[in-house]
């Protein structure tokens, strides 16, 4: 129906190893989903087989309409999937040039319109504009990562662990800038990651557990979830 | 938008005002000849090198692939040597897509491969039993089509051509993606980047400059041996040359080719022993100071290098 991503039956893995026993999600449009798990769970092998770095072995993915399953990573990326890894950014280009390279698809004229928003969004950015990706904090790193995916204006925003490497303030300070971006330009976004702080702008969460969606549902659900609530919020909550 | 391309056009007309300009004043043609050779060599290693990260070690492969190419249009099929220079470059490229699947492998692993690849079509080449067509080891003739003069501006050709390359490289898109290649080349791929078919076009272009040139030098040089075109030393000469001035950009390959292919004619002939020892000292201390070529001095005066 409305749609924007819907995966069923998905099967992937490295070589020999299977690692994605069957999972099924969708993203709606609009829609913020988060896609929880523990290290191992497969979070990151089931985004890498929707950006096409991995093949599927077996299963569908259908993007915008369009059956997307076999198709080359850049022929998805041009369809509108912005994709930032947990790393994310060229740390020997300077910021200007990575954000150019975000919008790799797009006019001269488009990418520097949309540069703007950027800097205004994320004002340290501007100011390191001329300056190498390697000489930015870690933090500034993420923001240009998370500036250099909506470059292209995605109409999807994959995410693969924004939180990785932050320390806990860090950590906020990106979830409140993914909620901002969320609410302002209406981005429909699959976020993985094990820091369960993301759920908090989660208008559907996904729980991944050993290659298989175990939970689906919104926060309220996944709060009165017994089993769900011992794993993710037990001794820390 | 063309006013970015205005440094790298200033520095090509600058390199073509010396080559038409100088031998009215130093009449040693050879040497302004093989320092335009290893100029355009230089600017076409920067392509595949400076750009995405690949060092050939093999590179000669394609320098002896355009000699032997040209060459062989030129006596057997009786074609003009202009059209057997770009029959030259044409032959590169073959050869470069032959070897396309090379560029699956990376870091030293490629180099040695390239370096394989490069020999393997040494010993074809010099194989006796080809002798109807290349001569074997007793190498080409062309005496009868040379023209010193004219080769000489078509040496200048082939290095404008190359030096047009790596300015448009320097300025544009596809440039970036290229470095966005050497950087990393899954994160390159989800920007949008169609990995495989960029470092394709950037490999070929780079054997097309070889091939071009190495077609020019035959000709120019009128009689070689396989053992001349396909000698490591062009690799490595090539390869110290664009370290040494620094990658990615038009200016450094030519400020490395110059400096040290001048200083080479100059001391490396008549004082072989004391040049080895100078040249080998440039080089330690270039890797412990300047590890980014000549060039990075300027980059860190805040200079635009074009």
């Amino acid at each position: 129906m409305g749609d924007l991503l819907t995966i069923s039956a998905l099967e992937s893995g490295y070589g020999l190893i299977q690692v994605l026993w069957g999972s099924s999600l969708s993203v709606s449009l609009n829609q913020s989903v988060v896609l929880l798990g523990v290290n191992g769970a497969g979070k990151t092998t089931l985004l890498k087989t929707i950006a096409g770095l991995l093949t599927a072995w077996n299963g569908k993915i259908v993007f915008d309409g369009i059956d997307i399953t076999r198709a080359k990573p850049n022929k998805r990326i041009a369809g509108g999937i912005g994709y930032m890894s947990e790393l994310g950014i060229f740390p020997n280009l300077t910021v200007e040039e990575n954000l150019k390279l975000g919008g790799y698809f797009r006019t001269e004229k488009q990418n520097r319109k949309r540069a703007e928003d950027m800097y205004e969004y994320f004002p340290d950015l501007k100011e390191y504009r001329k300056k190498m990706g390697a000489s930015l904090s870690g933090g500034q790193r993420k923001m240009l990562g998370v500036a250099k995916t909506l470059m292209s204006n995605p109409k999807l925003v994959i995410m693969d662990e924004p939180s990785s490497g932050l320390s806990p303030k860090f950590v906020k300070k990106v979830v409140e800038v993914l909620k901002f971006l969320h609410e302002r330009e209406k981005l429909s976004m699959l976020i993985a990651e094990q820091n369960v702080s993301f759920i908090d702008f989660a208008q559907k969460i996904y729980i991944l557990d050993k290659g298989q969606v175990t939970f689906g549902g919104d926060v309220e659900e996944l709060k009165g979830n017994d089993t769900i609530r011992k794993t993710y919020f037990g001794i820390s909550h | 938008m063309l006013k970015k391309y205005f440094p790298s056009l200033g520095v090509i007309l600058a390199i073509v005002a010396i080559f038409i300009g100088l031998p009215h004043f130093y009449d040693n043609q050879s040497f302004l000849f093989n320092l335009m050779l290893y100029l355009a060599l230089a600017e076409g290693l920067n392509i595949i090198y400076g750009f995405t990260g690949y060092l050939p070690f093999g590179y000669v492969g394609f320098f002896g692939a355009g000699a032997y190419g040209g060459a062989i249009a030129i006596t057997l099929l009786h074609i003009s040597p202009l059209l057997g220079v770009l029959v030259g470059g044409v032959v590169a490229v073959l050869t470069g897509v032959i070897l396309i699947p090379l560029l699956r492998l990376s870091g030293a692993y490629f180099a040695i491969a390239n370096l394989a690849a490069s020999q393997a079509l040494y010993l074809v080449v010099a194989n006796p039993s080809l002798e109807k067509i290349t001569q074997g080891p007793y190498g080409i003739d062309l005496s009868s089509v040379y023209n010193a003069n004219a080769g000489y501006f078509a040496m200048l050709g082939v290095l404008v051509f190359a030096m047009a390359l790596v300015a448009y490289l320097r300025n544009s898109n596809f440039g970036l993606s290229l470095l966005a290649i050497k950087e990393d080349r899954v994160t390159a791929s989800l920007a949008g980047v169609n990995v495989i078919r960029a470092r394709s076009i950037a490999w070929m272009l780079s054997a097309f400059v070889a091939g071009m040139s190495g077609a020019v030098f035959g000709w120019y040089t009128a009689v070689f041996y396989p053992s001349t075109v396909f000698s490591l030393d062009v690799s490595v000469f090539t390869i110290v040359f664009v370290l040494f001035g620094g990658i990615a950009s038009v200016a450094g390959p030519l400020i490395g080719a110059l400096i040290l292919y001048s200083m080479y004619n100059f001391i490396g002939i008549s004082t072989p022993q004391y040049f080895q020892l100078f040249y080998g000292l440039l080089i330690v201390l270039l890797v412990l100071f300047l590890p980014d070529g000549v060039v990075s001095l300027l980059k860190k005066g805040k200079v635009y290098v074009p």
